[in-house]
């Protein structure tokens, strides 16, 4: 890596959601600023700035990654998806995000597209994923709203259509 | 009131979200992701790291000189250009958004700084010099009002800032003829129900009008638009307010941002350009708003039989350090119904505020219900044990009657509907509770800790804008003129081409209000849900609002659905006269469906709604005398039932007063002291139903937060008013493992008084949860005095008595006495160094060298040979900041030993400490031997032990490794593997 200055910004070359994008941050300028106040994608929320909510959850080369925690020099040359890469079509959604709202998996929605970040990992990961599995996976969010429960049946729904489909398509 | 008739089939049935399309694909509009103005700047607030001190200067000139620092302002600059805020008992107490002479606890703002971003502002804030004079905190409501302790408000002379009592029927009377009295006391501790997305304001300034425009995620009651505007010194329409169309959860805690409207507001009139401020999680956790935490003592006059016959209340508020509005409204929502569910004739009650060096409270889901229900149901269990009774007969013995309803309270509230005995009964029945006596019975055969509890609670919703007053004396009110009633407003508007638009000012904070509102006026309207679309923005200058506007005291489904289909039905009524010309028949005769109005007799004869609705707009010469337009209606509706308290002090507090029964099972492991929720039910009225997906959420989304309360939360302070959990690894909220699935029942009991026969259903579970779980918990302890949260530490305390001292030699000398309550540090080590002693000795006296190895130092100077003053940036979690440090020498022994002494202060806190230093000779070089012990107080504390711990061994680890490279050869690997080693045997040891 280049050797950078605290005082200047420094070009940030990666890809976001499938598209090349070139972005300006002085060194310590976190991921989550950069997506939100530099590129203008608000659907990254924060949440806590320590890693403990989860609200930030994005893709990083394919893995969850907070985007508090990450510096946005770190992305450099990655691969990063956010929450708006996830429905296929602006008027459609994804199956996952269909099956939250047909659950009631959300309220005030703050803390939801990081745990579809995290959840849209998990199912592509292991599609097997079951109860256990996404419970595991969502004990890194926070959410006040919910009590969780239709958010676990929502990630259920949308694994079993997946599988589904899968074996429609084989 | 009439019961409308709702055939269409939309209220009551759960149908998706009309909100999370938006939300579940990143566009969601919250308050930091609204556009902005260009030359918009960013706020960052100076707060204090005392919990009580003296302000003695303070210096912004370094952060004024900042490049791209815009203002600096302090309390004085705020003072200037406001008033004090509105204080709502009689008192001769200011109450500022800042400090102005004296910080009163930590995280109250001390200054202000506007700069190009937020990075900048916070390095200015870095730049301020603060000196304090620190002062003894008071941290406990009962400390708070002793004789000697130290006053808050010296202009008030005391702590106790307000008192009241009382008395309803003949209590004296009662407890004197009473078979048996029994009390109990309890202390409810302070937590916050913390939404995920933290306070922001978007403030600007017109000068030419002297006119402030500010966005803010403030949720109401706009009651405190009035505190704002009068705190502004500006009319109420200069003093625009508006809400972002989205808002990241809120649970009454988002009332409390309107300092900070202040704050922001101010700020862009002296920076001259649009501020924007979007607080952080350890400025939320810390200073944002808490529930209160109540000390009372409650005793009741019972029969032999279990029957309740009076309860006297002595309730201490302690509201923090201030008392903002509403506040004390947190002591006296629950006022009408401080009997919860029982028919109890005779109630005194004493309610004190108290003032400590705590963060001043606020709106709290449940507001004021988990601290009286806690104190009523644990006292109705200990009744039933006490006299050797069933707790569910004693329960059951004391319920107002099935056929009572309308049913008026002893204390002035009026009970609107309800079947108590039968919603116990099937929560019982459906629950399985006979099933769960088994498996207690089983648990305990098997010498299992196993526990049942109960709750029976009435949840009160759409409070009386008037119960705030009954804390005033009947004097005072009458001078003030009478306050009551509850405006609710909705607006139906129909465009052009016959489109439906309904707002109102409910202010959502995630409920999902707008897919209620369109199902509520589609239905009435006889259209789809997708041909009405809501807007519930809120903006001051430009909506139809009222006082009671806002999202709180669970109001939307009672009070503002009700307004809609009201506003609906007006509408509704004139469509039907223009239909009737339009169709040759009379007006009571056309029916609403599927987009058409038709004759009911001969559905043939028919006209599209979008023809009629439209008529208003394009031909209104051709609408049938005496109609009025179809182009908007707006409706405020107020209840009758809310009047101002009487001259007795009875207070009907609110409107609508569901029911919830909860019955818990918990499972306590002896080996951990961990509780388990093994099953949980819990019953609910909340009267006429209209989403039961979004009801079901509401239960389950407070009883998860409940869960919390019990278990894990708390506001926890240290005895000097350092704040102990500011981050969301200290402040445990439950994730998805620690929250069990409740069974959910309803009972639905209509009410009487609400257009839709709706009530709140949203903090119930707050108000019942807790002390249901704590009833189990007693249940199976055989413990009285339960405390919240229910810790593993807690509770192993009441099955092992308290932890006692290790009875293993420690080889660490300084044990740590904590006398002020801040936290306590102490360790030991050693490092070898290869390096002479005199020349290690020569390096530790050397302000160069110190300057080198001190991690983060910037800058150490010596102002004597045994005076030094150093600066360093220290990070610890989400802490990072600058400190001065000032050290002295003494009990110098050269070369072999010195006892560093000193203190740091800066802007996150501070520390004071003291190490000894002994050097001895070795065959490679130097041994340095170190013990030392701390205190660390402030902001900096908040991040909680495990952090700090780590955070010292680190640094002082550091210190010394630095010290060994410098002296030209590093320590042997293994000496600085076995420091640490020793170090962190060291405190597991203590852990």
């Amino acid at each position: 890596m280049p050797r950078m200055n605290a005082a200047q910004r420094h070009g940030v070359d990666f890809t976001l959601n499938g598209r090349r994008v070139r972005a300006e941050a002085e060194n310590r300028m976190l991921l989550s600023d950069l997506l939100r106040h530099e590129i203008g994608l608000t659907g990254t929320h924060v949440g806590c700035e320590h890693g403990v909510c989860g609200a930030c959850t994005v893709q990083i080369d394919g893995k969850p990654a907070r985007a508090c925690l990450t510096l946005a020099q770190q992305v450099r040359g990655s691969d990063v998806r956010t929450v708006e890469a996830l429905a296929p079509d602006p008027a459609e959604l994804s199956p996952l995000q269909a099956a939250f709202r047909r659950h009631h998996g959300l309220q005030c929605g703050f803390c939801t597209p990081g745990i579809l970040m995290s959840l849209d990992a998990l199912l592509r990961e292991q599609p097997d994923a079951g109860r256990e599995d996404i419970r595991e996976h969502l004990s890194g969010h926070l959410c006040r709203c919910t009590g969780y429960a239709t958010i676990v049946e929502a990630a259920l729904a949308a694994a079993e259509e997946q599988r589904k489909e899968e074996t429609t398509n084989a | 009131m009439t019961r409308l008739e709702t055939a269409g089939g939309l209220i009551g049935r759960t149908v998706e979200r009309v909100e999370d399309a938006g939300l579940l694909t990143g566009r969601g509009r919250y308050i930091d992701d609204l556009p902005v103005r260009r030359d918009t700047a960013h706020l960052a607030i100076l707060r204090s790291p005392h919990g009580h001190a003296e302000i003695s200067s303070i210096d912004t000139t370094a952060a004024l000189a900042l490049p791209g620092v815009f203002a600096v302002l302090n309390g004085e600059d705020v003072a200037r250009l406001t008033r004090s805020m509105t204080v709502g008992v009689k008192a001769n107490v200011e109450c500022w958004p800042i400090a102005r002479d004296r910080v009163r606890y930590v995280g109250e703002p001390v200054a202000l700084v506007v700069a190009e971003n937020r990075y900048v502002a916070e390095d200015a804030l870095d730049l301020i010099e603060v000196e304090y004079e620190r002062l003894i905190a008071i941290v406990d409501p009962e400390n708070a009002l002793a004789a000697d302790a130290p006053v808050l408000h010296p202009s008030l002379g005391t702590n106790l800032i307000n008192e009241r009592s009382f008395r309803y029927g003949d209590p004296e009377a009662a407890l004197a003829t009473a078979d048996h009295r029994i009390s109990i006391r309890i202390a409810y501790p302070r937590n916050s129900c913390t939404p995920i997305e933290t306070y922001g304001v978007i403030a600007e300034y017109d000068p030419g009008e002297d006119a402030y425009d500010v966005t803010a995620n403030f949720q109401g009651p706009f009651s405190i638009h009035a505190v704002i505007s009068r705190a502004m010194n500006v009319p109420g329409n200069r003093m625009r307010l508006r809400t972002p169309p989205d808002s990241g959860g809120s649970f009454g805690i988002k009332q409390g941002v309107f300092p900070y409207v202040i704050l922001a507001a101010v700020a862009a009139r002296v920076a001259g350009r649009p501020v924007k401020w979007i607080e952080d999680r350890l400025e939320h956790l810390t200073a944002s708003v808490s529930a209160t935490n109540r000390v009372t003592t409650l005793e009741a006059a019972v029969a032999a039989d279990g029957r309740i016959t009076a309860l006297c209340w002595d309730q201490l508020e302690d509201c923090g350090a201030h008392l903002r509005a509403p506040e004390p409204a947190t002591l006296y929502r629950m006022h009408g119904n401080m009997t919860g569910a029982y028919a109890i004739e005779n109630v005194a009650i004493r309610n004190r505020v108290v003032l400590t060096n705590k963060t001043p409270t606020g709106l709290n889901r449940g507001f004021g219900g988990p601290q009286v229900y806690f104190a009523l149901e644990r006292l109705v269990h200990k009744i039933a044990d006490e006299l050797g009774l069933d707790r569910l007969d004693v329960i059951r013995r004391n319920l107002v009657p099935a056929g009572a309803f309308p049913y008026r309270t002893a204390t002035g509230g009026l009970l609107d509907s309800g079947d108590y005995q039968t919603a116990i009964d099937r929560a019982c029945a459906e629950g399985g509770l006979e099933a769960l006596r088994l498996r207690r019975d089983s648990a305990r055969a098997e010498g299992r800790l196993y526990g049942i509890g109960y709750a029976a609670v009435v949840e009160p919703s759409v409070s009386n804008m008037g119960y705030i007053t009954t804390v005033l004396t009947p004097e005072e009110r009458t001078k003030a003129g009478p306050k009551n009633g509850a405006q609710s407003v909705a607006t139906v508007a129909i465009d052009p081409l016959g489109s439906v638009t309904v707002k109102v000012a409910s202010v959502p904070q995630g409920q999902g209000h707008r897919t209620v509102l369109a199902q509520v006026v589609a239905e009435r309207l006889g259209l789809r849900l997708e041909d009405v679309r809501v807007n519930t923005e809120l903006d001051t200058a430009r909506d139809a609002w009222s006082i009671a506007s806002g999202n709180y005291a669970s109001r939307f489904a009672a009070a503002v659905a009700g307004a809609a289909s009201l506003a609906a039905d007006r509408i509704r009524e004139r469509l039907a006269a223009i239909a009737a010309a339009q169709l040759n028949v009379t007006a009571d005769r056309i029916d609403f469906r599927a987009g058409k109005l038709f004759d009911r007799d001969n559905p043939d004869n028919a006209i599209s709604f979008g023809r009629v609705a439209a008529a208003s707009h394009w031909a209104p010469g051709t609408l049938p005398d005496g109609t009025g337009q179809t182009i908007r209606e707006t409706v405020f509706w107020t209840p009758e039932q809310l009047e101002a308290p009487t001259a007795t002090g009875g207070i009907n507090s609110s409107l609508c007063h569901g029911f919830i029964f909860d019955i818990c099972g918990v499972e306590i492991y002896r080996a951990t002291g961990q509780v388990r929720i093994d099953r949980y039910v819990t019953m609910h009225d909340c009267g006429r139903i209209l989403h039961p997906g979004m009801v079901d959420g509401q239960v389950r989304g407070g009883f998860a937060q409940a869960v919390g309360a019990a278990l894990y939360e708390e506001y926890a302070y240290g005895s000097d008013g350092s704040f102990l959990t500011g981050t969301l690894a200290d402040y445990l909220i439950p994730t998805v493992m620690e929250t069990p699935e409740p069974l959910i029942l309803h009972h639905e009991t209509p009410s009487p008084f609400t257009p839709l026969g709706a009530k709140g259903v949203g903090e119930g579970n707050c108000m019942s949860t807790p002390v249901c779980i704590a009833n189990a918990v007693a249940d199976a302890l055989g413990v009285e005095d339960i405390r919240l949260p229910l810790l593993p530490s807690r509770v192993s305390e009441w099955l092992y008595a308290e932890e006692r001292p290790s009875s293993k030699p420690q080889d660490v000398a300084p044990v740590a006495t904590g006398a002020s309550g801040e936290r306590m540090l102490t360790g030991a080590g050693s490092a070898d160094v290869v390096a002479t002693r005199d020349s290690v000795w020569t390096m530790l006296l050397d302000p160069n060298t110190l300057k080198a190895i001190i991690p983060g130092a910037h800058e150490v100077r010596k102002v004597s040979d045994t005076h030094f003053r150093a600066e360093v940036t220290l990070g610890i979690g989400p802490v990072k900041g600058r400190y001065r440090a000032d050290i002295r020498l003494s009990d110098m022994i050269a070369p072999e030993a010195v006892t560093l002494s000193g203190g740091t202060e800066g802007a996150l806190g501070s520390g004071r400490g003291t190490g000894r230093v002994t050097l001895t000779e070795t065959a490679t070089g130097t041994r340095i031997d170190y013990r030392y012990e701390a205190a660390i107080g402030g902001k900096v504390a908040s991040v909680g032990g495990r952090l700090l711990d780590g955070a010292a061994r680190v640094v002082i680890g550091q210190f010394f490794q630095a010290l060994a490279r410098h002296a030209g050869g590093s320590a042997p690997p293994s000496g600085a593997a076995g420091l640490i080693q020793r170090l962190s045997n060291l405190f597991r040891g203590r852990g």
